[in-house]
């Protein structure tokens, strides 16, 4: 068991990534300034186009890919620094954050030459923006089940088919659409991606609104919509491998355990009015929580660097992470006896945008259950 | 890990396995001392581990895993309490006497002082829940002309009154009235201080705990592989399976607190890191433990099984050298001091 599941210690920040950090801090500090807690709590869910492209400017988007599309050359644990800086400080990343976390990557590991050079560069210059197109209304958890079909035709495909749950497709210049392309009765043969303009005719996006009245979520229909052979990522066929690659990437990064961190950030401002034993306890250990999720995470981002596959470990930090998560609004409503508020003062606010995004910290990137199935399974019970 | 670390921790698990199977769990347990475990134990030299390594130390990061194995083998001896006595012996240039050791006070209530004696000194106080104090020498931190001095008394000649934890480890009252040579106390050196008890000792349980909590997942899987109803493997329920992704994870949680603590002994320990380490080693503690016997049904209540050499042990660490309100107060104070949350944590 402990063979399959370990963790390596992860390295020390040495100096030149200290350096980073501290760079990274100063950015944020400048260019962030001005910025409420309440807007701050929205986490990587922040959109802001702008602060995508200047961050872009610093070479922090496509850090680790190669130079020849627009990358930085640089390493898995340079990149986790500035991930995690900007996910404490609650800066707006979200225009380039799927691109830069999993389509971009995606791109790389299975995408043709010509689609590498037309859109890395550009996703690294913070101009390109993706979407990701995988669950649908009858296919959530069970991928393996979507009904979006492309159909082969002289010159490519026609897509029908719709997907749903699809964050900030109403920004997103492309979409990496995972679909049907083979027979229905197998399940996990006969799927394929596919690079998707989201310009193209026949694709329509239509705003779902969350219980929070925010617009992340779209639908996305495809009516008769034609794709060219050029669109299709790496084999027909493929779609399986290569998604469950892309979801792996979805799992492993610091956003897992940090999408409270504001309100844990505003609870020490708090406790520091009111500093009783039992509050300096609650604190103290969400802090140290969310100190050894961060060594377990930062040692996910290790194995990455050095080639290896960390899908088992990404799993169990993420569903630590959703639990500290969810439970951090659950701690900080009981510091002080004030009601959650959108339109109240910093904590308020913060707390009622948490407690109202908190269902979704369990759901998204995969479900708890899922996820639980998945490292049963690294212990070889399945 | 590197080859000599490799080969230090093989011969730790070797020893373990050869003195340390149920039989001899029972036996301990019934309070029978594993004379000549220890005695192979000191052969080795593994006790010597924690001193500073330019006095023949291997490292504290080699001598906290060798806590951590043992953890995982339930070993029925005092050997963190040992590794730590003979730390803070050859820190304070005083003889190591050889032999098992452990260290005391371990209670805040409790105070020993030191008086100066015609030839010598004279140690008086009470100490309790000591850690193997009936069979064991034992360094102490006393007071002596407001002070702080350590002092190391051989076994016996302390007056004691007999106690255990939960897992039937001694631990025991011992009530100094004792004359001591010199050559038996000296000043505390810098850095050494009543805390510092508390600080290695925090440490070493949790990483004895981290231990404890791998082997737990460990024969937690086996059984539910193992134990058949309603015609499969239990193993094969969701629930079951879902309790066991609970377990690892908690269990994954208390290894990397653990190993965290581990790299922040030396050269003085970091009081921060055996906060997080403690409390969430304890913390993963009572939700593993609870799960672990939910799998294994009612047989894991039973004394036959081993199920409880692990589960007691768990139950008893986690209180001992502070539990998780204490430590997690003391990570808060250190929180809300500090100027910004984040900085903080990333320099944790």
């Amino acid at each position: 068991m402990t063979s399959k599941l370990s963790f390596p210690v992860p390295p020390p920040d040495g100096s030149e990534v200290a350096a980073l950090r501290l760079e990274v801090r100063a950015f944020l500090d400048e260019a962030l300034s001005g910025m409420s807690p309440r807007e701050r709590a929205r986490s990587w869910s922040g959109f802001d186009a702008a602060f995508s492209r200047k961050t872009a400017e610093r070479g922090w988007i496509g850090m680790t890919w190669p130079r020849q599309y627009g990358g930085g050359e640089r390493s898995a644990m340079e990149r986790y620094v500035v991930l995690e800086e900007m996910l404490a400080a609650g800066a707006p990343v979200a225009a380039h954050w799927i691109a830069d976390r999993q389509s971009g990557p995606t791109l790389l590991r299975f995408g043709t030459e010509a689609q590498k050079r037309m859109i890395l560069p550009r996703i690294a210059a913070g101009e390109c923006f993706f979407c990701i197109g995988m669950s649908e209304p009858d296919s959530g958890s069970d991928l393996a089940a979507t009904r979006t079909r492309a159909r082969a035709t002289p010159g490519g495909f026609i897509v029908n088919g719709t997907k749903v749950w699809t964050t900030y497709a109403h920004f997103a210049h492309y979409m990496i659409l995972f679909c049907r392309t083979g027979d229905q009765d197998k399940r996990h043969g006969g799927t394929s991606q596919f690079l998707v303009d989201m310009t193209t005719p026949g694709v329509n996006v239509r705003p779902i609104l969350n219980l929070a009245g925010e617009h992340d979520f779209n639908e996305v229909t495809f009516q008769d919509v034609f794709l060219p052979d050029s669109a299709l990522i790496g084999e027909l066929g493929n779609g399986w491998t290569q998604v469950t690659s892309e979801l792996a990437l979805e799992r492993s990064g610091p956003e897992r355990f940090l999408s409270s961190f504001t309100l844990l950030d505003q609870m020490v401002g708090i406790v520091a009015h009111n500093p009783q034993p039992a509050n300096l306890a609650q604190i103290g250990r969400l802090v140290a929580h969310t100190a050894v999720l961060r060594n377990l995470s930062r040692s996910v981002a290790s194995i990455l660097q050095h080639g290896g596959e960390a899908g088992l470990q990404a799993a169990l930090v993420k569903d630590l992470g959703a639990e500290l998560e969810q439970e951090i609004p659950e701690v900080a409503r009981l510091l002080l006896a004030r009601e959650p508020t959108i339109a109240g003062d910093d904590f308020s606010a913060v707390l009622a945008h948490l407690i109202l995004s908190s269902p979704g910290f369990s759901l998204r990137g995969g479900t708890r259950e899922i996820l639980r199935g998945i490292i049963a399974r690294g212990l070889s019970l399945r | 890990m590197n080859e000599a670390d490799q080969i230090l921790e093989d011969t730790a698990i070797r020893l373990f396995n050869d003195f340390f199977d149920t039989d001899a769990l029972r036996r301990a347990e019934a309070g029978e001392w594993p004379a000549s475990a220890w005695e192979a134990l000191e052969a080795t030299g593994l006790p010597l581990a924690f001193v500073a390594e330019s006095q023949g130390g291997f490292g504290a990061v080699e001598a906290a895993n060798l806590v951590m194995v043992a953890g995982r083998h339930s070993v029925p001896l005092p050997l963190a309490e040992t590794l730590i006595a003979n730390r803070l012996l050859s820190a304070a240039g005083l003889a190591l006497p050889g032999g098992p050791l452990t260290i005391g006070p371990v209670q805040s209530d409790d105070a020993l002082h030191l008086s100066r004696a015609t030839e010598g000194w004279h140690l008086r106080g009470t100490a309790h829940r000591i850690p193997w104090g009936r069979c064991a020498g034992i360094v102490v931190l006393a007071q002596y002309d407001g002070r702080d001095y350590l002092a190391s008394i051989p076994v016996g000649a302390a007056r004691v009154d007999r106690d255990a934890n939960l897992a039937r480890e001694p631990r025991d009252t011992l009530h100094f009235d004792v004359a001591l040579p010199e050559g038996a106390v000296a000043l505390a050196p810098t850095g050494i201080g009543r805390a510092s008890i508390l600080d290695f000792g925090a440490a070493l349980r949790s990483l004895a705990m981290a231990g404890a909590l791998q082997r737990l997942v460990e024969i937690t899987v086996a059984y539910a592989g193992e134990r058949s109803q309603f015609g499969q493997p239990i193993g094969k329920f969701q629930a079951i399976q879902h309790n066991l992704a609970i377990m690892a994870g908690q269990a994954a949680a208390a290894v990397a607190a653990a190993k965290m603590v581990a790299e922040a002994l030396d050269p003085a320990v970091d009081r921060l890191r055996v906060a997080i380490a403690k409390a969430r080693t304890g913390e993963a503690v009572g939700k593993a433990v609870a799960l672990a016997h939910q799998i294994h049904g009612a047989i894991g209540i039973a004394q036959e099984h081993p199920l409880h050499f692990l589960t007691t042990r768990l139950w008893s660490w986690r209180d001992e050298f502070g539990n998780e309100a204490g430590w997690n107060a003391y990570i808060g104070r250190q929180a809300v001091a500090s100027a910004r949350l984040w900085p903080f944590i990333t320099a944790a």
